[in-house]
């Protein structure tokens, strides 16, 4: 039985949608909701733009490194391994 | 190519640069020269070739080379300093007994990348556990008959090169800004891309409680951008 969902309920559980965990009459209760409410429609399309965003921040390992690394520490390295 | 390929195995050659500090000076200037030369893959390959033969100059060169980029991917999962640079310490360890079994069939960047995420995560693990951190004030408020406190506005797109530069530096801040144990699921299911069943071996923790971490943590991160992707109107 398709129930109708809060708002509260859509956005607390909605990582079940999101993972795919949600199926069959779950998975349609959270569509019924998106259907029905624009406030959540904006939520889960800022919700997977932060998944994306979180992504982009980090995806350029390449990139030049702002900060040099503190001679010290590069010190402390080559010394831990000098001593094996 | 050809031309620096021959010089190469003639600086090979010379004689003369036994001592080590000596060596030390010339593995270093001359790979810093063929790095203006050569692209990333051709300067490790040389310097995996003198690592694996035990070269402890080149290990220098690897260490000064890497550990700046792995020291922020460090920093990442611990606030503290010192924390990350023990994490850091301890993953050039690693990398220095695990050379000999490396094949050179992922970059030396990719697998120094993934040793120092590890390092990471043994150093959080070792840790006593610490009670769960608040994250309730960054989490979305409901009213009594289920609707947002603050209805939900749609973000705006960033079409713009620059201002998505500077939304990931403050997506990298708002991460750092977020409590640790939902920090490092963060972490490694978005960011390392490990999936939930690895998330969880690592941490200890059941596959469930990472979703629901992972779920939390986005929706905190979701609320601190919000003012921003909304333009303030929120």
């Amino acid at each position: 039985m398709i129930r109708n969902l809060t708002c509260g309920e859509f956005v607390e559980f909605l990582w079940r949608y999101i993972e795919g965990d949600a199926e069959g009459d779950e998975a349609r209760e959270f569509e019924r909701h998106l259907a029905a409410c624009p406030t959540c429609v904006s939520y889960v399309n800022g919700y997977r733009q932060t998944m994306k965003l979180g992504k982009m921040a980090f995806e350029n390992l390449e990139a030049p490194v702002p900060e040099e690394v503190p001679e010290g520490v590069v010190r402390g390295i080559l010394a831990a391994i000098r001593k094996g | 190519m050809i031309a620096w390929g021959a010089a190469r195995h003639a600086l090979w050659l010379l004689p003369g640069v036994a001592l080590w500090a000596t060596l030390a000076v010339v593995s270093a200037t001359r790979l810093g020269k063929q790095e203006d030369r050569m692209d990333e893959n051709d300067c490790d390959g040389l310097l995996l070739e003198r690592l694996k033969a035990g070269d402890d100059a080149a290990f220098e060169v690897l260490v000064r080379r890497h550990a700046a980029r792995l020291l922020c991917v460090a920093r990442r999962f611990f606030r503290n300093e010192d924390d990350a640079q023990d994490a850091l310490q301890d993953a050039f360890l690693s990398a220095h007994r695990a050379l000999a079994s490396f094949q050179g069939d992922a970059r030396l960047s990719t697998w120094l990348h993934r040793i120092v995420v590890n390092s990471c995560l043994m150093k959080l693990r070792s840790r006593r556990r610490r009670p769960e951190e608040e994250l309730e004030p960054l989490l979305p408020q409901f009213l009594e008959e289920g609707h947002q406190v603050r209805p939900s506005l749609p973000w705006r797109d960033l079409s713009d090169e620059l201002e998505r530069k500077a939304t990931c530096g403050m997506v990298r801040s708002f991460i750092e800004r977020l409590p640790a144990t939902y920090r490092t699921v963060l972490l490694l299911r978005d960011i390392e891309e490990l999936d939930t069943k690895e998330t969880a071996d690592a941490l200890g923790l059941t596959e469930n409680a990472v979703k629901i971490r992972l779920h939390r943590a986005r929706q905190a991160l979701r609320q601190l951008l919000d003012p921003h992707m909304t333009g303030g109107l929120s």
